[in-house]
């Protein structure tokens, strides 16, 4: 008799749990993310999933948004674009969610782009490439800055330091291609002669007889370096190794401390242009996104242990752009929440100061990006050169 | 001049491992006709591991011995759980195991140590010397070197000690090895843990240069390869040339031709060669082993 109530009891307090979860299930708003959190691309994906559940955890121990709670549902797609699609259509068909945060990679991005246009859910991506918001898309944003971003900061530094001849060494990686792409298109708007260029394989271990070609070409007085992994480390070490005096300029695809232990002694004096959150703690009092950055990396380390990467900014953004818009819209109703990320204005993100409208999907400006110059084997914040 | 040079030395340096790697192939394909496809894995493992007992706080002559033991131990292994079990499978069945290996390999490599790229510091300072009015770096030097004693070692070993030439035996017949009471098992056991040593010293000597990461051995391997057949393939002096000539192949091409295409006009050179001499430049014909 006592166990058959105790029985009877274990089935009431199911009941009573299943009953519960599924009243929450109801009060929930559900935020889909399919993240590259192995595969190539997973140092990207990772600080973005733990970011994403971070402060999801965060904002839920405070009440969640509106009165309800935030539910993540997070796909690992491993880098796979056809994996990024497959989980895609979950999301929207199973999982039902309100809104997706995510695509870590521009593959991913641009391969789920026709799932949630289709059923009209809006999409913040954490990826690069331009193409993802040119042409806007109704229902697509993005939060981090662009390659061409990218090139034509390095280039109204350039023009401050009077360097107009300039040489290109990219890698023939994706993102080298692109950004060298990209900057070839920007350099004649930005008063720039590119006079001459080489390239150089991902996994080259050498590359002293691109760079002698560039010493000895007469008149180049700068040289970009459009690249990404461990090809930027070693043409500034045989940039150093050959003696050429020109300055020399990485892309904010290097931007991290590995690149200057990889470097060593030769990443000294290298310029590149970075995301304010790599030198929070350098910034200035006054600076708007000081407060921003400093907290976001603070709470990034002290619970995870690891270093903060600009990729984990960029979820940090697509979450607080999406949650002040439901604030904003007082519903989770998706055409609602759309209208208000598009309307976003004035949003202090690590990524930089967003200002979106119906033209611009990502609303950032070149004051996104901070000029670093490596000295005594660290950052330091270089005379921004205002465009 | 001065850039013949500099692109010289470039591809002395890439070819020298390129070469070490070859070597590796050969070694092994001469005694058991598999083509190694974890060899380059064995070169990650050798630069990876040192680093990563560097970080530990082991001083980085002990990290890189300790490095290449850990190295020979595991080409050891491969060959006892993957090669000797499927003794009597077809070379081509083999080669698929070394590449399923490679890949085992590599997944462990991303566990154990890390994705990240890492570096070694460099032997002998990092300030280049200048030669001809090409910059030389002084590890490009110990490169050189390293790869210099290995191959004199290796020949001493072959030429002057009875296990060695147990390998030229096996080489160069198995069954008659086999009848004059050599273990050609132990034999191929031993030339797998010469070539993972081998490919471990190289993996350490160029990593200050190259710098290291899990996946560096895919394309070594393939160069490694490349190399091989290109020096004639069961000649050990024709790897540590082809190695050689495709090193400096690609740095000329890259220097004279065009950065974007040194890759193909390498393999076009290779495949030009192997057209006019399909034995490879140093390569015995088939009809010699009869």
């Amino acid at each position: 008799m006592i166990t058959f109530s105790r029985a009877g009891w274990n089935i009431a307090c199911g009941l009573a749990v299943l009953l519960a979860s599924g009243f929450q299930a109801s009060a929930q708003i559900k935020i889909g993310s399919v993240l590259s959190v192995t595969g190539p691309a997973s140092f990207l994906g990772d600080p973005e999933k733990k970011t994403l559940e971070m402060y999801v955890d965060e904002i839920n121990a405070k009440g969640g948004v509106n009165g309800e709670k935030l539910r993540l549902i997070v796909y690992d797609d491993g880098g796979d674009a056809n994996n990024a699609r497959t989980f895609a259509t979950r999301l929207v068909e199973e999982d039902k969610i309100v809104a997706m945060i995510g695509g870590t990679t521009t593959g991913s991005t641009l391969a789920m782009i026709p799932v949630f246009e289709d059923a009209q859910i809006p999409f913040i991506s954490l990826a690069g490439a331009i193409q993802i918001i040119e042409p806007v898309r109704k229902w697509v944003f993005k939060t981090p800055h662009t390659d061409k971003m990218a090139c034509e900061k390095i280039f109204a530094d350039l023009r401050g330091r009077n360097l107009t001849t300039i040489a290109l060494i990219s890698g023939t990686d994706a993102f080298g291609k692109s950004m060298r792409d990209q900057c070839v298109a920007a350099a004649p708007r930005s008063g720039i002669t590119i006079a001459y260029e080489e390239s150089y394989g991902p996994r080259d271990s050498d590359m002293t007889p691109q760079l002698t070609n560039i010493r000895n070409r007469a008149g180049v007085q700068a040289v970009v370096n459009p690249g990404f992994g461990q090809g930027p480390a070693i043409v500034t070490r045989n940039y150093r190794q050959l003696g050429i005096t020109a300055p020399l300029y990485q892309s904010h695809g290097v931007a991290s401390k590995q690149f200057i232990e990889l470097a060593g002694p030769a990443a000294e004096g290298v310029r590149l242009p970075a995301a304010a959150l790599l030198v929070a703690d350098k910034l200035a009092d006054n600076d708007p996104q000081k407060a921003v950055v400093v907290n976001y990396s603070r709470t990034y380390q002290n619970k995870t242990g690891q270093a903060v990467s600009t990729f984990g900014g960029h979820a940090y953004d697509g979450l607080m752009i999406f949650v002040q818009a439901m604030q904003r819209a007082k519903s989770a109703d998706r055409i609602k929440v759309r209208d208000e990320i598009e309307k976003t204005k004035g949003y202090v993100g690590t990524g930089g100061i967003v200002n979106m409208s119906p033209a611009d999907h990502m609303g950032l400006d070149l004051s996104a990006f901070r000029m670093l110059e490596i000295k005594n084997g660290d950052w330091t914040l270089g005379s921004d050169a205002k465009s | 001049m001065a850039e013949f040079l500099q692109f010289f030395f470039s591809g002395l340096t890439v070819g020298t491992v390129y070469a070490l790697v070859a070597l590796g192939f050969t070694l092994i394909y001469n005694a058991s006709d598999v083509i190694n496809f974890a060899q380059g894995e064995f070169v990650m493992l050798g630069g990876m591991s040192t680093v990563f007992l560097a970080l530990a706080g082991v001083p980085v002559p002990f990290a890189a011995l300790i490095a290449v033991i850990v190295t020979a131990a595991v080409g050891l292994a491969l060959h006892r759980f993957a090669i000797e079990p499927a003794r009597g499978a077809s070379p081509v069945a083999l080669i698929m195991i070394t590449i399923g290996a490679s890949i085992f390999l590599r997944g462990v490599a991303q566990i154990v140590f890390d994705k990240r790229f890492h570096s070694l510091p460099p032997v002998l300072g990092a300030e280049p010397f200048r030669f001809g009015g090409a910059a030389v770096l002084p590890q490009s030097l110990v490169v050189f070197a390293g790869a210099g004693i290995i191959v004199m070692l290796l020949w001493q070993f072959v030429d002057r000690t009875m296990l060695g030439k147990a390998i030229i035996a096996t080489a160069a017949n198995r069954l008659a090895a086999r009848l004059v009471g050599i273990d050609t098992r132990r034999i191929v056991g031993l030339s797998f843990v010469i070539s993972a040593a081998i490919g471990a010293v190289a993996g350490i000597l160029v990593t200050p240069i190259t710098l290291t990461s899990y996946d560096v051995g895919t394309l070594l391997a393939l160069k490694g390869f490349a190399a091989a057949m290109l020096g004639g393939i069961g000649s050990a002096l024709g790897a540590v040339i082809g190695g050689l000539l495709l090193g400096m192949f690609e740095a000329f091409s890259a220097g004279y031709i065009s950065s974007q295409y040194k890759d193909a006009v390498a393999f076009l050179v290779i495949l030009a060669v192997l057209f006019a001499m399909p034995q490879g430049v140093l390569g015995r014909g088939k009809v010699e082993r009869v």
